[in-house]
């Protein structure tokens, strides 16, 4: 889960990193006053749960009074990558001197966490690590010990050659790790953390990413969610216990199992359809899950058929059957209460392994056209959504 | 032969007094498998089945002399689970439930470093030695005897791809799970599988996200003795979105299945498109 810079900064302060002062606004009166009140010049940055907020132009220096509120509301409902500017933070000025990078991430190989820091701050982390890797010191962090002081003195050395700034640094690398460990973070990152003309440092950005995994311990994240900033359908699929992301095309997909289902989506691709969706129904064969699975790909006006793809287990195929048939319907020129009752695509379904025959036979008369194998299931499905292109 | 189980392992199932534990329990039991009991803490005494129930897995280790689990605990408790496995010194600790967080791994993980325990998963089916034991979920009807390894990060799209090789059969079919932090990786399967007799060729099923698969390419290319098949989910996945498993995440540019397609071809590994040419390229290579 994302949250904003100036909720992953609330949380900094809370742990005693330093950064500036600052105030979220939601339109540009309240920036007006967040300016008057912090002195200015201020800089306004857009609040949005993207990267690239600068080169979008939604980072502003402000130096008079009587600017602030037309570029706050510049700002303010500004579309970067897909996403709509609601607040912004307005920040007073710095005295720069240098920016650099620290950052924690779990690193899957070592199956350890591992801090980077860098002196090449101020820009995407992603961009030095390809172009100059070598200016990226790497600490692996020892799950038990955790973050050792040592480490980071030595890492604060290396990037300020100065005792005072490298004592700083330590201090804010261990608040970090506190914050990673303690949070449940999947990422943290301070970029740039600056280094004033005083000699002290501080935070003048902040990305928090939560570990969606332990959300059943931090009963404050649900509070914090951005839902404006998620896909409502993806929303919608979560809570009705389904694994949802939307694509652009228009076959949609109901698969068991996230490994089937991307696979599924990339054999309607090599047969020259498109996917209009990724899902994973789970384990569960409810009635009322399968249905819900189809409403939810029928909302997406692009999706021309529909291709379910079951390899059951311990889910058992003649559920499944059932719950399709709940949601195709079997007397379309009825009003029903099927899902398909307003909207009616195709639907190919191909259901293999547990209790298969007896899918087979409860489908047998239904609008849903069967299929054996996978190929042929998505073949059939492509064709019908208006052919490979 | 076969890796990591057979006809002598015996399970206790953790969390066997849930419905899933108990289900599975019974499954397994069916399928021939030395299922020897189960814990549950606080219905130590109870049977399940006819399987008897231990308060804690030292005691059921004890009682049995159990030396592999399954795991079928709630996420928010899986981690302890686990825990408590390595800690009786099972040999293999098997962990089927999804939505561990990714942090309690690293503390598994790194508890487990020292000591004898293999664990598989999270997030996993488990594994399946067909003919010998199945310590997993999988459907025993997808499997049958036989030479070919299997090694995956998925659940029904393992069962799809063994379902292709049936002419063969499998020596063993192993999930390492869909999550970032795993115990079990396609390394360690692999170095397991080039030295089971029985093994003559190995399929890996890979997704995006991390660089397991890269890692195992690199494996293929210096020390792998027999024909390694492979395939790749998520070929159109969008980046930095989850797709379902924790672990199938393109972030940061990293992940991408193309990468790991290009890493496998270098390393001589037959890449798969579809499930239904592994059977035909099988034989292209045995």
């Amino acid at each position: 889960m994302k949250i904003h810079e100036y909720q992953a900064k609330e949380i900094f302060k809370a742990y005693g990193i330093p950064v500036p002062r600052e105030r979220v606004a939601a339109s540009p009166q309240e920036a007006a006053a967040a300016a008057s009140e912090l002195g200015l010049p201020v800089v306004i940055k857009a609040q949005v749960l993207v990267g690239g907020r600068g080169k979008a132009g939604g980072v502003r220096k402000v130096e008079a009074a009587r600017h602030v509120e037309p570029v706050a509301g510049s700002i303010l409902g500004m579309d970067i990558k897909g996403l709509k500017v609601n607040k912004v933070l307005v920040s007073e000025c710095a005295d720069i001197k240098g920016e650099y990078y620290v950052g924690i991430v779990v690193d899957r190989a070592a199956r350890a966490p591992v801090m980077m820091a860098s002196a090449a701050g101020g820009v995407e982390i992603e961009e030095v690590a390809r172009t100059s890797p070598e200016k990226i010191l790497k600490l692996a962090i020892d799950p038990a010990a955790g973050l050792l002081s040592f480490q980071a003195r030595n890492a604060g050395m290396a990037l300020f050659h100065d005792a005072k700034p490298a004592r700083d640094f330590t201090e804010i690398a261990g608040k970090l790790y506190r914050i990673f460990v303690e949070k449940d973070c999947s990422l943290i990152e301070i970029n740039p953390l600056a280094r004033l003309g005083n000699g002290s440092l501080l935070a003048l950005d902040a990305k928090i990413n939560f570990d969606d995994n332990a959300d059943f311990r931090h009963k404050e994240w649900e509070g914090m969610r951005d839902l404006s900033a998620e896909e409502p359908k993806e929303v919608e699929a979560k809570a009705a216990g389904l694994s949802y992301v939307k694509l652009s095309g228009n076959v949609g997909c109901v698969v068991n199992g996230a490994g089937l289902a991307m696979a599924t989506m990339d054999l309607i691709k090599r047969y020259g359809g498109e996917p209009a969706n990724f899902l994973d129904v789970g384990g569960s064969s409810s009635p009322e899950k399968m249905a819900t699975a189809v409403r939810i790909i029928l909302s997406d006006p692009n999706v021309k058929a529909i291709l379910v793809n079951i390899f059951g287990g311990i889910t058992r195929c003649d559920d499944i059957a059932n719950g399709l048939l709940q949601a195709v319907g079997t007397r379309p020129e009825l009003s029903d209460n099927s899902v398909m009752s307003l909207r009616r695509v195709p639907l190919v379904a191909r259901l293999t392994g547990t209790n298969a025959e007896k899918a087979r036979e409860i489908l047998k008369d239904s609008p849903v056209a069967p299929a054996e194998t996978m190929s042929e299931a998505v073949r059939k499905a492509v064709a019908l959504a208006g052919g490979a292109r | 032969m076969s890796i990591l189980i057979d006809k002598s392992t015996r399970v206790i199932v953790q969390g066997i007094t849930g419905r899933d534990g108990a289900f599975h329990a019974g499954a397994m039991r069916e399928y021939g498998t030395q299922v020897v009991g189960g814990v549950t803490p606080g219905k130590g005494g109870q049977l399940v089945e006819g399987m008897p129930v231990f308060d804690s897995v030292e005691d059921a280790v004890g009682k049995t002399g159990a030396n592999a689990s399954i795991i079928f605990v709630p996420a928010a408790f899986a981690a302890d689970a686990m825990l408590e496995g390595i800690g009786a010194g099972l040999d293999l600790v098997v962990c089927v439930s999804e939505g561990v967080p990714t942090m309690d791994m690293v503390r598994v993980l790194d508890y487990a470093k020292d000591r004898k325990t293999r664990v598989l998963g999270p997030n996993c089916p488990g594994v399946i030695s067909p003919g010998k034991a199945k310590v997993g979920i999988m459907p025993a009807a997808s499997f049958k005897p036989g030479c070919v390894g299997v090694v995956s990060r998925s659940g029904t799209l393992t069962y799809e791809i063994a379902s292709q090789t049936t002419e063969f059969g499998q020596s063993t079919v192993v999930g390492i799970g869909g999550d970032p932090v795993v115990g079990t990786t396609f390394i360690d399967c692999l170095r397991m599988f080039n030295a089971d007799p029985d093994t003559r060729a190995v399929v890996v099923v890979g997704e995006i996200g991390g660089t397991d698969e890269e890692r195992a390419a690199e494996f293929v290319k210096t020390e792998m003795k027999k024909p390694v098949l492979g395939f790749i989910a998520g070929q159109t996945a969008p980046p930095g979105k989850r797709m379902g498993h924790a672990g199938a995440i393109i972030s940061g540019g990293s992940g991408t299945a193309p990468e790991k397609i290009k890493a496998f071809e270098a390393a001589g590994i037959t890449v798969v498109y579809e499930p239904q040419e592994i059977g035909a390229r099988l034989k292209a290579r045995l």
